[in-house]
């Protein structure tokens, strides 16, 4: 069966325990994406943000999962894939701030940040390509290693996203494409802007899918840990659905649900799931993590702007 | 004396070339795998030779620029063929958002070695979504290079600098083209041939050695023959000297080889099979004046297709399609006006 349901440890289950460290990266996100909507608010950052705040555990329970050799491909909403990977919460905040020590110099900001195998972009859709012919070299190089790449629900309204995973399941490649399904995209609903599933998409290619309800990043990882391993031993492409929840805006301010809608997001979030069964090591994570995210605010905030060098190096040039 | 290669010869043994020389270069398109090699020919037996690194794709062009892209980001040299450029626009996203973006918008600079090559222009009756000049779309994207396939220049050279670059270029190719001879000095027992530039940049047709031309043409290389079937008519008829000048770059456009010629010269008409409307004729001679303004001894003239969509019946895509009496026709008018 290419598709199936993983509800072990659903959100009506109270989550396992977690190790500090998880648990501290869980937070760190959390208040990450907390601050720059304080910052947002006191009128301190330009331009445009999406904060992830509600979806954290995700990209958290694959962190363990991936390793250095695997590229990520990242979207608009990116700030956890980012700080799972690299935990370097001062040098994106320099990015979206526009500060020196900025991660790509504070050309790219929030949506657009390389760092070694990590790559964002603002076009939906768009990485997935990008990913195959990644994952291709992938599996001819360096075996054993993925390309992931991390969409939500509306980006399944793409052309580019069947267009990859057709050659993808073709030509066999290590190709993990992890769906933030959280019922909506900016203002629409999926209900409005999705037919069908995307089981029954990924299943028109014979690409195996999995759907995940749990947040509980232990639970997660024992259930899409095998699949994950099969991407990189057999090639097979796999979609890895997750059942989530924006509680955020989707950007700033801009939340079109209803109070009531909301309420029930909100009642999902894992951080109050946490901290009320593990009240302890939650206040004594939280407390840190929200205190070393102030830090960084201050001292980030006190840097000088960003340098560029060099817009067009190749053009000035004949 | 043994003719000179075809043109589409000439590409083929490039890529041939490239493959052999270097095992990052891959070959992405539609139809590709021998015995048919590509729509054109022009990928004529790669894939028995290279399998593992000619990858004949479905029908996704976005998609496998795409993939192309992924290729190039892990370090390969990629070229990639649209079977028709109309069909490159289904790709705009991946090139332009993607591919040339990409180099700088993470704050340092981020090489990518893709060459997208698009064979384009009509004349062949292939009707209004086959046959466009799609050049002038591309113009002016920062850090997309636009290349152009000549009669003069050889393909091997070209592809080596493309290559060499380190950001995407687009590579057109005049259908009218792969099917014709290239232009080799001695052959011709009107015109002489040489090349302007450090590189060659510029291919350059001459009746003889005028040193200040009644005119320059300067043209694609898709319209160059066109150029020079009008310039050996106004030479024969009326003596009148044209230097025919074809760049193999089309944008950023290279000033620096032409720039005295250009000043010795009466009058200068550019040429190019684009439809009216935000021309690269427009382009360069946005150029020239901004070099050339107080030298210039007349207006540069343009000269390129009707506004319209290409029509398939021979008869009307004649005209609407530059010709070589458009050409002609320019060259005159500057003349006596
Ligand atoms: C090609 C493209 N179209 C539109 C947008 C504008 N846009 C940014 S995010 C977004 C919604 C994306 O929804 P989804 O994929 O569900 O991700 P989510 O925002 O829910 O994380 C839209 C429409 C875009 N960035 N790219």
């Amino acid at each position: 069966m290419l598709t199936s349901e993983l509800r072990p440890g659903g959100r009506e289950t109270a989550p396992t325990r977690l190790d500090d460290d998880d648990l501290e990266l869980l937070l760190l996100i959390r208040h990450f994406e907390r601050n720059l909507l304080d910052l947002f608010s006191a009128g301190k950052l330009n331009g445009t943000t999406h904060t992830c705040i509600g979806q954290e555990y995700v990209p958290v329970a694959l962190a363990r999962l991936l390793d250095d050799r695997d590229y990520v491909f990242s979207n608009h909403r990116g700030h956890g894939h980012y700080l799972s990977r690299f935990r370097d919460p001062a040098g994106l905040l320099a990015e979206i701030m526009g500060r020196d020590g900025a991660v790509c110099h504070g050309v790219g900001g929030s949506q657009h940040i390389f760092r070694e195998r990590f790559l964002s972009t603002g076009v939906q859709g768009e990485s997935l390509p990008v990913a195959v012919g990644v994952a291709l070299h992938l599996k001819r190089h360096e075996p054993g290693a993925l390309a992931a790449v991390f969409v939500g629900d509306g980006t399944w309204g793409e052309g580019s996203v069947y267009e990859a995973l057709n050659m993808a399941r073709l030509w066999q490649v290590p190709l993990l494409v992890v769906v933030e399904h959280n019922e909506i995209a900016q203002s629409t609903p999926t209900t409005l802007q999705m037919a069908g599933t995307i089981a029954a998409r990924a299943a028109a290619f014979g690409v195996e899918h999995r759907r995940v309800e749990s947040a509980d990043v232990n639970a997660i990882r024992g259930l899409v840990a095998p699949a994950v391993e099969r991407v990189r031993q057999a090639n097979r492409p796999l979609v890895l659905e997750f059942a989530t929840t924006r509680i955020g805006p989707h950007s700033k301010g801009d939340d079109t649900r209803t109070e009531e809608e909301l309420r029930s997001v909100r009642a999902r979030d894992w951080y109050l799931a946490y901290q009320k069964v593990f009240p302890d090591q939650f206040a004594r994570l939280d407390t840190r993590q929200r205190e070393a995210i102030e830090r960084i605010t201050r001292d980030v905030d006190a840097r000088t702007p960003s340098r560029w060098e060099g817009s067009c190096p190749g053009q000035s040039e004949s | 004396m043994p003719r000179s290669e075809r043109i589409v010869e000439n590409l083929n043994a490039a890529l041939h070339r490239l493959f052999a020389e270097d095992e990052l270069v891959y070959l992405i398109g539609e139809d590709l795998l021998d015995p048919y090699g590509g729509a054109f020919k022009v990928a004529k037996g790669l894939s028995s030779k290279y399998p593992d690194r000619v990858l004949t794709t479905p029908l996704s062009e976005s998609g496998f620029v795409g993939v192309a892209n992924g290729l190039a980001l892990c370090g390969n040299k990629v070229v990639t063929e649209i079977m028709f450029g109309d069909f490159a626009l289904l790709s705009f996203d991946q090139l332009c958002n993607f591919a040339a973006k990409s180099v700088t918008m993470y704050g340092s600079r981020l090489p990518l070695r893709l060459v997208v090559r698009c064979p384009v222009g009509g004349h062949r009756g292939y009707g209004p979504t086959h046959s466009q000049s799609v050049q002038k779309h591309f113009i002016g994207v920062p850090n997309l290079w636009l290349y152009e396939m000549t009669p003069l220049h050889d393909n091997g050279a070209v592809f080596a600098e493309m290559l060499a670059r380190e950001e995407p270029c687009v590579f057109f190719e005049d259908k009218t083209l792969y099917g014709q001879r290239r232009w080799v000095d001695g052959d011709d027992d009107v015109f002489r041939f040489d090349f302007l530039g450090e590189r060659g940049q510029y291919g350059r047709a001459t009746p003889e050695d005028v040193d200040r031309p009644d005119c320059v043409v300067i043209a694609t290389g898709g319209t160059a023959p066109l150029a020079l079937e009008a310039a050996r008519r106004l030479f024969l008829e009326s003596e009148i000297a044209c230097h025919v000048l074809v760049p193999y770059r089309l944008y950023p456009f290279d000033i620096d080889p032409i720039s005295s010629l250009l000043e010795r010269a009466d009058h200068i008409v550019v040429v190019e099979e684009s439809v009216a409307g935000g021309t690269w004729g427009a382009e360069v001679a946005q150029h020239i004046y901004g070099r050339l303004w107080d030298r210039l001894n007349d207006r540069i003239r343009l000269v390129h297709s009707a506004p319209s969509i290409i029509p398939t019946a021979p008869h009307l895509e004649r005209q609407v399609l530059v010709q070589s009496e458009s050409v002609y026709a320019t060259v005159r008018e500057a003349i006596r006006d």
